[in-house]
């Protein structure tokens, strides 16, 4: 029923968790920016909508996390009272938001490996990471018809919008490689059933990417060796600022409440 | 009981029950002690909240101590809406979300065009995937020009 058997795959699931629930919190706040700012009000609530969901599978996903740690703590200690370097999202999602092309991009590929990650985990021995990642997987879906729709719009639209998502995809595709660098953390709860093994994950992000490139008309670029490690919590520069404008309301007026 | 969970109305869309959405998952009842399972029907909907309250408040009004909780598997779904609830949203200009809902449309396929709750005319298209809630989407009729929201199916 429950892959937690002992303090140490406790520990270990525990940061896992976290590491989903940080993405899906940095990202949900880098889409919020787009509100009132998109293109055109059907963008403002397509962002401000996906950017709903991230939020509900963040607080999920913390909630399991307090529970797992046992310390007491809270979705809001978790979003609002840690530093950038207790953070675990992947690099990627910290990353600025650029133009409404960029955004896509770095939606396109986060929603296709978030699809594949999630409905593998749907698989988990651990029966609540299973439950949350089935919830999530329906948002997700819906979430790539979006951002793949626009990919292919904008990549196989005019000279300047294949442009920019061109340049968009060079710039970001090395933070692609950070999820599919395995470590030993994920490689032991691999073992046990508790998450895919990272390998599987990419053979499906990369299958399910192809094709949308294809119909786009952009080219897969080529990988680098360069490695971000934001799920161990050495992220870009960028992220303490956007914690800092997330967590400032609740470090000003501590437990403040609508 | 039941009598009573079906005057709660939706927050967003009040044409529905919370039975006609779908939401109630699990009701227990032992003298006045009544326990009631609520599933959300997106993760991050702001209703969900609301609903949990709502459902609390109308209960304890009936004469019961009601203890509301949350229920995440088997995630909801759109086919969960009764064949009763489609047609009020229907009545209410909402196009319902359509059956089966099994199969998802893979990712740059076109989805099936949902027909105009005015009018019933299938010619229409989408304007938005994402509409005033999470759980609605923005189409247009071709034939009476109206537009329109749908349920999402999900």
């Amino acid at each position: 029923m429950n892959a937690v058997t002992t303090p140490a795959t406790a520990r270990e699931l525990t940061t896992y968790v976290l590491r989903l629930a940080d993405t899906s919190l940095v990202l949900a706040q880098r889409l919020s920016a787009w509100i009132g700012h998109g293109p055109a009000i059907e963008e403002d609530l397509g962002c401000a909508n996906i950017s709903l969901d991230l939020l509900g599978q963040a607080r999920l996903l913390y909630a399991y996390a307090g529970e797992l740690e046992g310390a007491g703590r809270t979705e809001d200690d978790f979003a609002y009272l840690r530093e950038e370097c207790d953070f675990l999202n992947a690099t990627m999602a910290e990353l600025p938001n650029g133009d409404f092309g960029q955004t896509i991009v770095r939606q396109c590929l986060l929603d296709l490996w978030r699809l594949e990650l999630f409905e593998q985990l749907t698989q988990s021995t651990d029966m609540r990471l299973a439950q949350i990642a089935a919830k999530a997987v329906k948002e997700i879906r819906y979430h790539g018809r979006y951002s793949s729709g626009w990919l292919v719009r904008l990549g196989d639209g005019t000279d300047e919008s294949h442009q920019r998502v061109a340049t968009a995809l060079v710039m970001l595709w090395p933070y692609v490689a950070e999820w599919f660098a395995e470590d030993a953390l994920e490689q032991a709860l691999a073992e046990r059933g508790v998450v895919p093994s990272v390998a599987a994950v990419q053979a499906g992000f990369e299958a399910r990417l192809a094709p949308i490139l294809r119909a786009a008309t952009l080219t897969r670029p080529s990988n680098v060796d360069y490695r971000w490690f934001g799920k161990r919590a050495q992220h870009s520069e960028h992220l303490s600022h956007l914690l800092a404008e997330l967590q400032s309301l609740h470090r000003a007026h501590p437990g403040a409440q609508w | 009981m039941w009598a009573v969970l079906r005057t709660v109305p939706d927050p967003e869309i009040p044409v529905l029950s919370l039975l006609d959405l779908g939401v109630i998952r699990e009701v227990s009842v032992q003298g006045r002690h009544v326990v009631v399972g609520i599933t959300p029907t997106y993760s991050g909907c702001p209703a969900t909240a609301v609903i949990k309250s709502d459902v609390a408040a109308a209960l304890q009004l009936a004469g019961y101590v009601a203890q509301v909780h949350d229920v995440l598997s088997p995630p909801w779904s759109s086919a969960w809406i009764t064949l009763e609830g489609c047609e009020k949203l229907r009545a209410y200009g909402i196009a319902p979300p359509e059956f089966p809902v099994g199969r998802v449309a893979a990712l740059l396929e076109e989805a099936v065009a949902p027909a105009c709750p005015r009018c019933a005319s299938r010619q229409t298209e989408l304007l938005s995937e994402f509409g005033s809630t999470p759980c609605k989407a923005l189409h247009r009729c071709c034939a009476c020009q109206e537009p329109f929201d749908r349920f999402k199916c999900l």
